[in-house]
Parts: structure tokens; C-alpha cells; sequence
């Protein structure tokens, strides 16, 4: 009986150890100095919610959680549809599905910081070379405005994670029997009335999943946002993530990057718990 | 006579109807393939436009260049270091794939094993933890850790195992429930010991899912950028830290920005095309468990 207990620890202690140090320890330690004065060294007093009270007068840090909650909302919409979409081309009777497979899920591959810096060079010298071509003002300098930077971090966001998405939709298309399918085109069912009674409910759980992803995926984005577009013109596009490493590791102000910090868990712990609760309820109820 | 006409009749209606489907079969098929030339356009635009000399790329930014000349890429491929970052992003990905492998699949055998209340309790605090933003720990943690004097390599990787430990023993615990206690059970018989059983029984048999945590851990791994960005000094720099840097560096002088970006991306792509079935296997038991 000891034995098994010691070996139980044994086997365990690894990696409980470096949850402890890497996750569980800094985030006790994070909600603590967020009431200090520390400077990532030492702290010497309790400052109680100062840091937070700077917090609601901060416009950058307001901004960028507006922007932040923007780009989440229309990016996770944008990319479930396309997603879902992608998912239903690839899984029908095509002869290029496998093809087609292996291209949208490419960019899924590499990551944030490449893509970025690449959708740059098409955003600033290929869009402007078209408007110059086709005359479109709407193509000319693109990423030099908030509205562009903003649709630029859609795009390149949606590009890049379309194919994750259409990935998890696969593996739930695929779990809807045949004969469900057959015996609504038997009963004379349009295509639009099998996808609302049929495919939509049957694959609630693969939205439950995708929804969840893209949330917290979309808030915590920072690589994107670095290479594309900086967070500029003038830190109109900076995004929460940004926000806090700007405030923590540029301006140096830790204790006070901290209080976002906690902030911005409460708020990504609160949207994935309710928006999994919710998904959880309806896919019961329908 | 009768009978037969009716016969062609259903043949004719069949006829259209297939006729119908094929049409619009054709039609969603070159509007797929459409699509996905649309979709590989920037990877396209990056290739052409990385052989070009930087009036070309202002002249003409669809064409291909006029002549092939590889000049950007033996500027970028200096400038880069690439040899020195692509070994190093090498070193950090695989020492630390095979320890959150190795010591995930053994915590997610020793919790599954262990009916107790507190091996559930670990667990769930495994699994919370998943739902904790990097950015919200890493200001302690890059502190607490430079005040250890582990801002290194060696830092890095007990990192990644304290971030990517949770997925991994979620998928080894969820495996386990399939492997039958049977097995433990003659083993002891025979007298082996636990490590025994674990790494000549139940290891071999959790092979799959340690080919989707490999998977998942190498993609996470081999991009992350802030992460290492916070923890490796300039030596040590792997290639999206370097990325970064070039590019800053370039900025405006496409062809050989472009170049360099090229030259990074083609490792990943070696990878994708060399294991893509499981590639995508791996991603989608990753995304649903």
C-alpha cells in the first residue's frame, strides 16, 4: 500500500511541480502585487486598489479592450461561418476535397508572427498596387487607418484559423448517419431546410467547441497584432494582450501591467465558463 | 409497349436529374478550387515576389520575375543566422515535446489509476488551468524566474511543460480509460514494478495519443514568439524571435523581407507534407477531447 502511494507521487510529481512554479504560484503572486507598489523586484507597501482605480481612467487600456471585444465579436462570427462552410465543401462529393483540405488548413500551421509580416507586404504593396490598377480608392493605404488595421487583424486572423475551424466541423459532419441525410432527400427536403433540421443540430457540440476555441483564441491574441499592424496608426489597433506587455516590459510599470493582467483573466475566465455553460444548456434543450 | 415507354420515361427523368447534379456538382467544384487559389495567394505573392529586385516588385507584384536570381535569399539567409536559429528553435521544440510527453503520460496513468478523491481533485486543477491567459501570469513568472536565474533555455522548457502539461495529461487520462486494469493486473503477477509496467506496457499502448500531443506541442512550440521572447537572450534566439528583429530591420525592403520570410516558412511546410494525415488527425482529437 505504500509502495503504490509512493510511486502515485512519483509519477505525478514532475509535472505538478512545474504547474505549481509556471501557473498556479504566478498567478497567486500576480493578484497579490497588483495591490502593491512592486517594480518586479521588491515591493515595499500595500497601494490597496490604486492600480485599479488608474485603471478607469486609462483610455489606452479602455480602447484597447473596446477593440479587443470588437475584433472578438465579429472574428468568431466570420470565422464559424466560413469555417462551417469550408467544412460542408470539403466533406461533399467533390473530387478536389483532399486538396482543397490540405490548402485552407495551411496557414494553421505557421505561425502568428510570419503570417503577420507576410499579410503586411499584401496589405500595404499588393492592395495598393491593385487600387492603382483598378483605380478602387478603397484599396489604397491600408493599415495606415484604424478601419483597415482593424479589418487587416480580421483577415489575416480569419485566413489563418478558418481551417482549424473547418477541421472540428469536419469531424462532426462526418458523425451524421447516411440514412438520415437519405431519407430526407427521400421525403423531398431543400437543402436549406436539411442543414436547419438536420446538419445544424447534430453538430451543436462541434459549434460548443469551435465557439470556445475561437473566444478565447480571439482575446488573447498578441503575435497577430505585433507583426501586422504594431498596434498603430498611433496604438488605435493595440489589443489587450499588447496592452499589458507594452505596460509591463516597455514602460516598466509591473504592478500596475499586473492589475490588467487580472483583469483580463477574470474577463477571458467568465466569457469561456458562461459561453460553454450556455452552449451546454441549449444543446440540451434542442 | 405501354411498360417500356414508362421505362424510358424514368430513364429520361433519371438522366436530367443526375444531369442536374453533375452540373451543380461542377460548379461547386470550380468554385471551390477558386477559393483555394485565393487561399494560397499570399503564399504565392511572398514566392514570386522574394526573387525580385525591389523595382520589380513596384513594377509589376503579380508577375513572375523577369529572372530567377537567388541574391535576396543568400542576403536573408546571412542575416538571418538561420542555421543558428534553426537549431536552436530545433533544440528547445524537441527536448521539450519528449518531457511533457514523458511526464504527462505518466501523471495521466498514475490519476487514472488512482481512484482516489485527491488524484480527481488534481486533475480538475489541471484542466482549470487551461483556462488561464498566458499574459495574466507572465509578468510574475518572467520575474520570479529571472530572480532564480532561469531566464535560459533550461527555464524555457520547464515552462513549456508547466503550460502544455494540462492538454497532454487531459488527453493521456482520457486514454487511459481504454486501456484495462487487466493489464496492470497480470504484470504485477509477473512481478514487474510500477515503472515496468508504465514503460513496457502502458506506454507503447498510448502511442497514438502521443503522436497528437507531439503534434500539438511541436506546432505550439516551434511559432511561439512571446513566450521565449521574454525568457532567451539574443544568443539563443529562435527563428520567430529572429523574424522579428529582421524584419524591423527591413522594413520597406521587401524582396529581402520576403526572402527571409520564405526561408522560415519552409520547414513547416517539409513538416506538413511529410506527416499531414496525422497532422490533421492530431489537430482534430486535440480540438474535441
Amino acid at each position: 500500500m505504500r509502495n503504490k502511494e509512493l510511486s502515485f507521487w512519483l509519477f505525478i510529481t514532475p509535472v505538478v511541480l512545474s504547474l505549481s512554479l509556471v501557473v498556479i504560484l504566478p498567478v497567486f503572486l500576480g493578484f497579490f502585487y497588483s495591490f502593491t507598489d512592486w517594480n518586479g523586484l521588491t515591493f515595499n507597501q500595500f497601494i490597496g486598489f490604486t492600480h485599479y482605480r488608474r485603471l478607469l481612467d486609462d483610455n489606452q487600456f479602455r480602447q484597447s479592450l473596446w477593440f479587443t471585444f470588437r475584433f472578438a465579436f465579429v472574428s468568431i462570427i466570420v470565422l464559424n461561418v466560413i469555417g462551417l462552410s469550408l467544412a460542408m465543401l470539403v466533406t461533399s462529393q467533390l473530387k478536389s476535397r483532399n486538396i482543397l483540405r490540405t490548402i485552407f488548413f495551411m496557414p494553421n500551421l505557421i505561425g502568428g508572427l510570419i503570417l503577420g509580416f507576410i499579410w503586411q507586404f499584401i496589405f500595404i504593396r499588393v492592395f495598393s498596387a491593385l487600387g492603382d490598377f483598378t483605380g478602387i480608392q478603397g484599396l489604397m493605404g491600408w493599415l495606415s487607418t484604424p478601419a483597415t488595421g482593424f479589418w487587416g487583424l480580421v483577415i489575416l486572423t480569419v485566413w489563418q484559423q478558418a481551417g482549424y475551424i473547418m477541421i472540428i466541423y469536419i469531424a462532426y459532419l462526418q458523425g451524421i448517419p447516411k440514412s438520415l441525410i437519405e431519407s430526407a432527400n427521400i421525403d423531398g427536403a431543400s437543402p436549406f431546410q436539411k442543414f436547419k433540421y438536420i446538419i445544424f443540430p447534430l453538430i451543436a457540440p462541434g459549434f460548443t467547441v469551435s465557439m470556445f476555441l475561437t473566444l478565447s483564441s480571439s482575446f488573447k491574441i498578441y503575435d497577430q497584432n505585433l507583426s501586422l499592424t504594431g498596434g498603430g496608426p498611433y496604438n488605435s489597433t493595440q489589443m489587450v494582450a499588447m496592452n499589458i506587455v507594452d505596460t509591463a516590459f516597455s514602460s516598466n510599470q509591473m504592478a500596475y501591467g499586473q492589475s490588467k493582467a487580472v483583469i483580463f483573466f477574470i474577463i477571458v475566465a467568465t466569457f469561456s465558463l458562461s459561453q460553454v455553460y450556455y452552449s451546454k444548456k441549449r444543446e440540451v434543450d434542442l | 409497349m405501354k411498360k417500356n415507354d414508362e421505362k424510358d420515361s424514368t430513364k429520361k427523368l433519371r438522366k436530367k436529374k443526375t444531369k442536374k447534379r453533375d452540373k451543380k456538382l461542377i460548379i461547386l467544384e470550380v468554385l471551390g478550387l477558386l477559393l483555394a487559389l485565393v487561399w494560397i495567394s499570399p503564399f504565392y505573392l511572398m514566392l514570386v515576389n522574394s526573387f525580385k529586385v525591389p523595382r520589380e516588385i513596384f513594377a509589376n507584384v503579380l508577375n513572375f520575375p523577369s529572372q530567377f536570381s537567388l541574391d535576396n535569399y543568400v542576403i536573408a539567409f546571412e542575416d538571418l543566422n538561420f542555421i543558428r536559429s534553426f537549431f536552436n528553435s530545433l533544440l528547445i521544440t524537441i527536448v521539450s515535446v519528449a518531457i511533457i510527453i514523458l511526464f504527462s503520460s505518466m501523471a495521466g496513468y498514475a490519476l487514472a489509476r488512482n481512484k482516489s478523491r485527491l488524484s480527481g481533485a488534481i486533475l480538475l486543477i489541471f484542466v482549470a488551468a487551461m483556462l488561464i491567459p498566458f499574459q495574466s501570469v507572465m509578468i510574475p513568472l518572467t520575474a520570479t524566474f529571472g530572480r532564480a536565474g532561469m531566464l535560459n533555455r533550461v527555464g524555457l522548457i520547464f515552462m513549456y511543460l508547466g503550460f502544455g502539461g494540462s492538454l497532454a495529461i487531459f488527453l493521456y487520462h482520457g486514454a487511459m480509460t481504454r486501456v484495462s486494469i487487466s493489464l496492470d493486473e497480470a504484470a504485477i503477477i509477473d512481478g514487474a514494478n510500477k515503472f515496468q509496467i508504465f514503460f513496457k506496457i502502458i506506454f507503447p499502448l498510448l502511442s497514438p495519443i502521443s503522436v497528437t500531443v507531439a503534434i500539438l506541442n511541436v506546432i505550439w512550440i516551434w511559432n511561439d514568439y512571446l513566450l521565449p521572447s521574454l525568457v532567451l537572450s539574443r544568443q539563443n534566439e529562435t527563428i520567430p524571435i529572429r523574424m522579428f528583429y529582421f524584419f524591423g530591420q527591413y522594413t520597406r525592403q521587401w524582396h529581402l523581407a520576403l526572402a527571409g520570410l520564405t526561408i522560415a516558412i519552409i520547414p513547416v511546410i517539409i513538416f506538413y507534407f511529410s506527416a499531414q494525415k496525422s497532422i490533421v488527425e492530431g489537430v482534430s482529437e486535440g480540438a474535441i477531447k
